[in-house]
């Protein structure tokens, strides 16, 4: 039976195993007067018993579907006659496909050698066993621990304890899910961070000022030497970014600021949500809004005073960006403000400060925290925005603080180098890696630098 | 201020709103003249000049009709049920309800002679000479010379350093706080203790130089001692400033004191001597309040 099968089976033998224990406990309460002479209340007896129907089972099934398939391939790969069991990890692959193409009968057997469809029977032979087999296990383990909760539902044993025992570990590993997919991200771009630079030095790649990735495919090929140099990136990116957050930082700020301290309950509850709306806006909006409608203004009006413009600048992308974040400040630092408690305001009101200096002096120390946080969320979003920079900014990298000239940014570029037909190995392809590292730890500063201040600066309220 | 929503307005809810079935005593006929205060309500030099006060909450009328005089330099002690308006009255002295969307003052309330409700009014200058101290102590969290350096910083009573460090001395001084602190003044306020909290916020009021101190409930957060060392203050304090306070604990409303008003339902039933009022209150409601049939 299919893995997909077998999943709600199993959650249906663990709702059966909830009911019978429910029931059960009732009728072992029964003669002794009532669920108040249980150790526990039916609930954590019924629960228990799902839980050691499904838990065991699922674990089992897990590691099935884990494992099964690398355990076929190297039985079938070792039945190999010895001549033909292939010598590099490329050829045991294409050996492999072989195998299961004509297993999965893509692949007429006429066209392919003896002891390839005979180990195409082999493979289906192992699937089918190993199905079965997996099938049996499973829902005996399932049936088992059922039935041996079942036969545990008795007055004196507390089935609450193992319960709320079983729930923290599930807690447990939920948390451990994030952390560890995190750890992985990391790790798998460390190391094909480690290769790129394998292939250009660490020196050129951080101190290079000039960008240029085509690298040669054929040793015959003119013109594309390829350079590494993430200086006009990283210029670009903070250029755009420094743009956005000088537009989203004082107007989302001084927004919340009124949404908060001055406006009517009626005008809060109508302003607020269509502030949030300006974040729902999908970004490729932005994008062509920013590409066809704030880029060529800017460019008139740059040539109108007298300025040279490209038709694609920094300053258009920044703007719109700008725009796009305002509610991840607003929004934050509102509610940040909002929880500043009423009588601190009153205190300060009541020794004759007006409401500005009231705002100043009182609330916005006291709200710090919560306001970094917003810019925080805010310089994240710029710094990792992409489709706004590729429509308005351009991808071309220069080296320059002209915000009327046109930039690109470290994501920009990596959305160019993974897509198009490239080898994986090539220095083009690795470098993404590389300026995903970069972009990794320049954010991680950021929050550490940004915490740092705050604890520095911030009025702790209670 | 929920509960002032939910009272009973006229005068036949007034019998069965207020008064637990099961302390009733009083004789049902029992009822409040709308603005007739008995006892001593006004003054012949005084600091607030109030006449027919009412104050809305939205629909609701908190305060019905008051009219009171309050003396310059006295101890003036609001007491009451919950609910009966004594804090919502208070605010309007320093105009602390403005920040009430839906609350309205009307009648005529007069600081030496100037309207405190006057549309050209400068709420700044009338806070500054008005102070207020809250029932839960509000420090800033700042530090304890910045705290009582705030309100002298914003109106600019200090040209030097030297200058503020002297007001900000004397304040703790008078708060009786100096030497508590004097050696801590960087240390954060909302690390002291809650008596020392309030007695910060005391000093923190009287460093504008204020001539009123409006006082909410300001011991009903504080332990015994605390308590005491507060009264202790008030008692200081009311040689050179006059002060209303609000309070539920009738020993210290006799204690602080010198003059005691009686509210109830919005009403001001009562204002005497705080010696008559709880010796031999003139009205029924007033003594039925203060022997703890009721409130």
């Amino acid at each position: 039976m299919q893995t997909a099968n077998l999943l709600p089976l199993v959650l249906v033998i663990a709702m059966v195993a909830y009911a019978l224990a429910y029931m059960r406990s009732r009728s072992v309460a029964a003669p002794l007067g009532g669920i108040r002479n249980l150790k526990a209340l039916p609930f954590y007896y019924a629960a228990r018993a799902a839980l050691w129907c499904a838990i065991p089972a699922l674990i089992i099934l897990g590691a099935w579907a884990g494992f099964e398939g690398k355990v076929i391939q190297n039985m079938v790969i070792s039945s190999l006659p010895s001549e033909s069991v292939p010598q590099t990890p490329g050829e045991a692959s294409l050996v492999l496909s072989q195998i299961s193409n004509v297993a999965a009968g893509k692949l007429d057997p006429n066209f392919v050698p003896a002891e390839i469809v005979g180990a195409a029977d082999l493979l289906g032979q192992l699937r089918a066993q190993s199905s079965q087999f997996k099938t049996t296990l499973v829902l005996l383990i399932a049936l088992l621990g059922g039935t041996f909760a079942w036969t545990r539902v008795k007055p004196h044993i507390n089935a609450r304890e193992n319960v709320e025992r079983t729930l923290r570990w599930i807690f447990f590993v939920c948390a451990a899910v994030a952390i560890l997919t995190t750890v992985g991200i990391v790790f798998s771009v460390i190391f094909e961070t480690v290769r790129f630079f394998g292939k250009v030095p660490i020196t050129e790649f951080l101190f290079g000022t000039s960008w240029s990735p085509q690298t040669a495919l054929r040793a015959d090929q003119v013109g594309a030497d390829g350079a590494f140099g993430i200086i006009p990136l990283f210029t670009g990116t903070l250029l755009i970014s420094f743009i956005a957050l000088a537009v989203s930082v004082p107007v989302g700020l001084l927004s919340a600021v009124y949404l908060s301290e001055y406006a009517t309950k009626p005008m809060r509850a109508t302003l607020k949500p269509m502030l949030e709306m300006l974040a729902g806006v999908p970004t490729v909006v932005y994008g062509f809004f920013a590409a066809l409608t704030v880029a060529p203004f800017i460019r008139d009006l740059a040539e109108g005073i007298g300025l040279e413009a490209s038709s694609q600048s920094a300053l258009a992308a920044g703007l719109v960006m700008g725009i796009m974040i305002i509610p991840f400040v607003s929004s934050l630092s509102d509610d940040v403000i909002n929880a500043v408690p009423q009588n601190l305001r009153d205190g300060s009101l009541a020794l004759g400060a007006t409401q500005s200096e009231t705002m100043k002096n009182v609330i916005f120390p006291a709200a710090l925290p919560g306001i970094m946080g917003g810019i925080l969320l805010a310089a994240s979003r710029a710094i990792g925005e992409t489709m706004i920079v590729v429509m308005a900014a351009g991808l071309a990298a220069h080296l320059t603080a002209n915000p009327l000239d046109s930039v690109t940014t470290v994501t920009v570029q990596i959305v160019t180098l993974l897509t198009g037909d490239q080898e994986f190995d090539s220095a083009k392809t690795l470098a993404a890696f590389a300026l995903g590292m970069m972009l990794f730890i320049v954010t991680l500063l950021l929050n550490v630098v940004a915490l740092k201040i705050v604890r520095k600066y911030r009025e702790q309220y209670d | 201020m929920n509960t002032l929503n939910t009272t009973v307005s006229n005068e036949a809810g007034l019998q069965n709103a207020a008064v637990t079935p099961a302390k009733e005593e009083r004789p049902a006929e029992t009822v409040i003249e709308e603005g007739q205060t008995v006892g001593t309500p006004f003054s012949d030099d005084p600091k607030f000049r109030l006449r027919n006060v009412e104050v809305f909450y939205g629909a609701d009328r908190a305060i019905k009709n008051i009219s009171l005089d309050i003396a310059r330099n006295e101890v003036i002690a609001f007491i009451g049920p919950s609910g009966c308006g004594k804090s919502t009255f208070l605010r309007c002295l320093n105009r602390m309800n403005d920040s009430i969307d839906i609350c309205r003052v009307k009648g005529a309330l007069h600081l030496d002679d100037q309207d405190i409700y006057d549309p050209k009014r400068d709420v700044v200058e009338l806070r500054a000479r008005v102070g207020m101290v809250f029932q839960k102590p509000n420090p800033f969290p700042k530090s304890i010379y910045d705290n009582v350096a705030y309100g002298p910083r914003i109106h600019g009573l200090a040209n030097r350093k030297s200058d503020l460090d002297d007001i900000v001395e004397n304040s703790l001084r008078k708060a009786g706080l100096w030497n508590e602190v004097k050696d801590r003044l960087d240390a954060t306020a909302t690390g002291m203790s809650g008596g020392q909290q309030q007695r910060l916020c005391i000093a923190r009021a009287i460093a504008v130089s204020p001539e009123v101190v409006l006082m909410d409930e300001p011991c009903s957060a504080l332990d015994p001692i605390a308590t005491a060392k507060v009264e202790e203050l008030i008692a200081e304090l009311s040689a050179s400033y006059t002060i209303v306070i609000v309070t539920h604990s009738m020993q210290q409303a006799a204690r602080v004191s010198h003059r005691t008003a009686y509210f109830h339902l919005g009403h001001l039933v009562e204002v005497n001597d705080t010696d008559k009022v709880f010796t031999s209150p003139e009205h029924e409601l007033t003594e039925s309040y203060i022997t703890g049939r009721f409130g």
